[in-house]
């Protein structure tokens, strides 16, 4: 019963990886982005989510397996 | 280069084989936009630039982009190329090309596509200046998704 978690650009910096097991599934992607800052003294209030490599809201339910992307706002082009 | 019409590469970007992936008899116009890497924003001195994707997403993210295009300009077709890794002043960081049958499409749905590009596709800059470096589109502070999602459907 796990998830994988992706962090990109400074995300990905100030974690200290890009890619982490998290142990438990939260219910909601709202309620791991708590527990994600909480565990990494990260702000996540502008960062946006992905669950696999969909958008989601804060609201979306979380199933073991996914893969959930913590999306700092992009700066392509 | 690869075949696929919406791509990331790490490889330098020819901005004929881009175009090329458009073209067709239906099509009377192909408008090309390229992005390079600028060396002065506001004063600042750019050195180099780092892109970085998440990669299997931004590819999905360009596809949508492609199909918005599609339904809003029907007749359209569209092909993007991003690349990513080191970038130096001048080298080309995304080509978009965009044929169609008559022109005006091509250069409206061409400008759709940058603009969709900078607020869904996950690509992220850093900046390496003289005297530091930063991620671009957070420090800058000048977006926010409070919904904790921006807007794919607009």
């Amino acid at each position: 019963m796990m998830i994988r978690l992706l962090f990109f650009a400074h995300l990905g910096e100030q974690v200290g990886e890009r890619q982490v097991t998290w142990p438990h599934v939260p219910d909601t992607v709202g309620k791991l982005k708590e527990e994600v800052e909480a565990r990494y003294g990260l702000p996540l209030d502008r960062v946006m989510t992905a669950v696999n490599e969909e958008y989601a809201r804060d609201d979306a339910p979380l199933q073991p397996g996914d893969t959930v992307a913590f999306i700092p706002p992009v700066s392509g082009g | 280069m690869t075949e696929s019409l919406f791509a990331i590469t790490s490889e330098p970007i020819s901005v004929e084989d881009v175009m090329k992936k458009v073209m067709r008899p239906e099509a009377g116009a192909v408008a090309v936009f390229a992005g390079t890497v600028r060396e002065w924003t506001n004063g600042k001195r750019t050195l180099f630039l780092q892109y970085e994707a998440y990669v299997s997403m931004a590819e999905k993210m360009l596809a949508q982009i492609g199909a918005e295009i599609a339904e809003q300009w029907p007749g359209a077709k569209t092909a993007i190329t991003h690349r990513i890794g080191r970038l130096e002043i001048g080298d080309i960081a995304v080509v978009i090309a965009v044929s169609s049958p008559h022109r005006a499409e091509a250069y409206e749905a061409n400008r759709y596509a940058i603009e969709r590009i900078k607020q869904i596709v996950p690509i992220w800059k850093k900046e390496q200046w003289e005297d530091g470096s930063a991620w671009i589109g957070d420090q800058l502070e000048t977006k926010a998704y409070p919904s904790g999602k921006p807007e794919v459907n607009e």
